[in-house]
């Protein structure tokens, strides 16, 4: 199971002859991602060598577009990496040749665009991870983005976070555990796949036990979830919110990290997951010892 | 980024959007000039404007009516260097005067939990919007915008009839109103704004529907097809620090504190404040004295750049360093900080503290041991470290 990649999913990268294109690929393909295909439409037709997992070399087929990427291979998963231009086109061609899941790994996509492609998307039922995300990772099974696959291994914690290195200090302090899925939705004020979406997948996974959510300060994501998770949520849930002591009016890197006045602060989130059964971290390490706690038990 | 009331003005006209003459001024002497240009030869008034990114400048004695050029000049020199909820005042904005019948309220924003935008419309505009949402909910409509349609005639109209137009004015000014919306969703649109506000729309008494006052926030990920959006930085405002880091694209925050912070990625920075900030409770109080983000992917170069700018801080008595290799292999942060060191040679006078994990932890742990450097301790853990770079920051204080 798993949430949103399984061991079956078939991804093909958009920008993968590119830099982080290339350099991405290579890790996701060392991880065991069935990687079958990359987009460009200059280079359709030939092929890039990589290295597989087991030291052997694989080729990857580009195609000119994802549409005929997709009938020949059967993807079922595009990751993209094209610059922020571009990136509106990007998902729209994915969403067009009917791939239902596109994670979009680019940093510093225009708004209007993401808000567009959402809608887009929205219509035509694909679920849209990103942009300004690390991706997603089943461990032992897929990996879509750029989380490292070596931080930990599969076990039953779900983990959701806005935010790309803080996923990885959680991983990395809950390395002994393992995780079911790791999924960073990004930073960006309008971002495909929201804490809820993942909080709900993971209630539904079979294979999910506890659930670790990560916010950060600036608007009411953290608030929203609290009341789905009060509302839906079973399985246990450890939070964690960073920026208590971040000062008001200061935006600290993402663009949803901004707090003005009262509402959108680290206090106020931790509160409202508090009140929803939440157990909150005021730290990463206060936060993996919660979740140890409730693990052991 | 946000505008100036003036900058928003410029580019509501720009788009047909109808608003009064005004003109910014840095002196009284060019705020006479101004004021002579704008006021009509038959008398009549200008309203000079202190220019500051926040709201109550009414309230603190910003706004001020002016007869003539000459009281226009005395005004601007009694508001020019206020200081207003911490933001002094550079310029003003002398603007022409209007005879004001009514005063309307509307925004167009990012609704983030929708995934759209959200525009807000009243007929009672003038007051500050938060306290018409909460004492007046009902006076607030609130009207869901599809990216992709945007405002048009059909949307401008729901907007307008939801908000009471027709009936509290009459079917003209909703038409007049209606209309000046779909101008302002160019605006939003044309600029790639995420808030277009404009508090007061106002009818004049002489039946037309202006824009007296505006807010605008520009997307920064769109400047790349904004080429004129840099010219409306604020450059003045900004601390020496973060105009540096700006300009060897860092992501740099100045903050109070004496504990120098550098990290990759936004979410562990802020989550480093947090613990060197639990941590100097227990040293005398430190705390963390900026934020750094060097990136996911942070190189040596990026890595040098970032400690140049923090101990050049006066105010920094230590720095903690605390990457998580993901991308970043560990290796390269160590190589950087080794070299940074190097480049500045005895300007690098203050304690480092470096917490590295992740990928290639082991080679870049090593890298460090083996340079020796005097300043530099490694942590094992991000808690240990931040407890480390406080205790080293409350001791040279």
């Amino acid at each position: 199971m798993a949430i949103f990649l399984t061991a079956d999913s078939k991804v093909i990268v958009q920008g993968m002859t590119g830099s982080e294109g290339t350099k991405h690929t290579t890790r996701m393909l060392a991880s065991g991602t069935n990687v079958v295909g990359g987009v460009n439409p200059r280079k359709a037709g030939t092929t890039v060598d990589f290295p597989g997992a087991d030291g052997s070399s694989v080729e990857v087929p580009v195609f000119g577009t994802v549409a005929d990427a997709v009938g020949k291979t059967g993807a079922d998963v595009s990751v993209i990496f094209v610059p922020p231009a571009h990136t509106k086109a990007a998902v729209v061609e994915a969403v067009d040749a009917g791939v239902p899941l596109v994670v979009i790994i680019t940093e510093g996509v225009p708004v209007a665009d993401t808000a567009e492609f959402f809608a887009y998307a929205q219509d035509k039922g694909v679920r849209l991870v990103g942009p300004n995300c690390p991706g997603l990772i089943s461990p032992g099974k897929s990996n879509v983005g750029i989380i490292p696959a070596d931080i930990s291994g599969p076990g039953r914690i779900g983990l959701v976070s806005k935010s790309g290195t803080l996923t990885y200090q959680m991983m990395y302090e809950l390395r002994d555990f393992g995780f079911s899925s790791a999924v960073g939705i990004g930073g960006d004020p309008i971002i495909g796949t929201t804490h809820i979406d993942a909080l709900a997948a993971f209630e539904a996974d079979p294979e999910t036990d506890l659930i670790v959510m990560i916010g950060e300060i600036g608007g009411d994501a953290e608030e929203r979830a609290a009341a789905f998770i009060q509302e839906h949520v079973t399985k246990p849930v450890v939070g964690y919110v960073a920026g208590f002591t971040a000062p008001e009016g200061k935006t600290m890197g993402h663009a949803g990290a901004i707090v003005s006045g009262s509402s959108g602060t680290a206090q106020a989130k931790k509160e409202a997951l508090e009140a929803a059964g939440v157990k909150v971290g005021k730290t990463p390490s206060e936060t993996a010892a919660l979740a140890r706690e409730l693990l052991s038990r | 980024m946000d505008l100036f009331e003036y900058q928003a003005r410029d580019i509501f006209e720009k788009h047909g959007v109808p608003v009064l003459g005004g003109v910014v001024a840095t002196t009284p002497d060019e705020a006479r000039a101004a004021a002579e240009r704008l006021l009509p030869a038959d008398g009549g008034v200008v309203v000079v404007k202190a220019q500051v990114k926040t709201g109550g400048r009414g309230k603190a004695g910003g706004v001020k009516l002016a007869r003539s050029a000459d009281e226009a000049a005395e005004r601007a020199g009694e508001i020019l260097g206020m200081d207003i909820k911490g933001h002094t005042v550079h310029r003003v904005m002398v603007a022409a005067g209007a005879a004001i019948e009514q005063e309307y309220y509307f925004s167009l924003l990012l609704d983030r939990a929708e995934r759209r935008y959200l525009a807000m419309a009243s007929v009672e505009g003038g007051m500050e919007i938060e306290q018409l949402a909460v004492e007046r909910p009902e006076a607030l409509a609130r009207v869901a915008v599809d990216p992709r349609v945007g405002i048009d005639a059909a949307t401008a109209e729901r907007i307008v009839a939801a908000a009471g137009f027709p009936e509290k004015t009459s079917p003209e000014i909703a038409g007049k109103v209606a209309a000046v919306l779909q101008k302002l969703w160019d605006v939003y649109r044309e600029e790639d704004a995420t808030l277009v506000e404009v508090n007061p729309l106002v009818l004049t008494k002489d039946g037309d529907v202006v824009a007296l006052d505006g807010k605008v926030t520009l997307d920064g990920n769109a400047d790349f097809r904004h080429a004129d959006h840099a010219a409306l930085e604020d450059k003045a405002a900004a601390d020496p620090l973060e105009a540096r880091a700006k300009e060897k694209d860092l992501n740099y925050v100045k903050l109070d504190g004496e504990v120098g912070i550098i990290g990759n990625g936004a979410g562990l920075v802020m989550s480093t404040l947090d613990v060197v900030a639990y941590a100097g409770e227990a040293h005398g109080g430190v705390k963390p004295a900026n934020f750094l983000d060097i990136g996911g992917g942070a190189s040596a170069e990026v890595m040098a750049a970032g400690l140049d700018i923090i101990l050049t801080d006066p105010q920094v008595k230590s720095v903690f360093v605390n990457v998580f290799g993901g991308i970043t292999a560990c290796d390269a942060v160590a190589n950087g900080i080794v070299a940074a060191l190097e480049i500045l040679g005895d300007e690098a006078s203050k304690p480092l503290v470096v917490r590295l994990d992740g990928n290639n932890v082991v080679e870049g742990r090593r890298i460090l041991a083996d340079a020796a450097h005097p300043l530099v301790t490694l942590a094992d853990t991000m808690d240990g470290g931040a407890d480390k770079a406080a205790e080293l920051a409350h001791a040279a204080a």
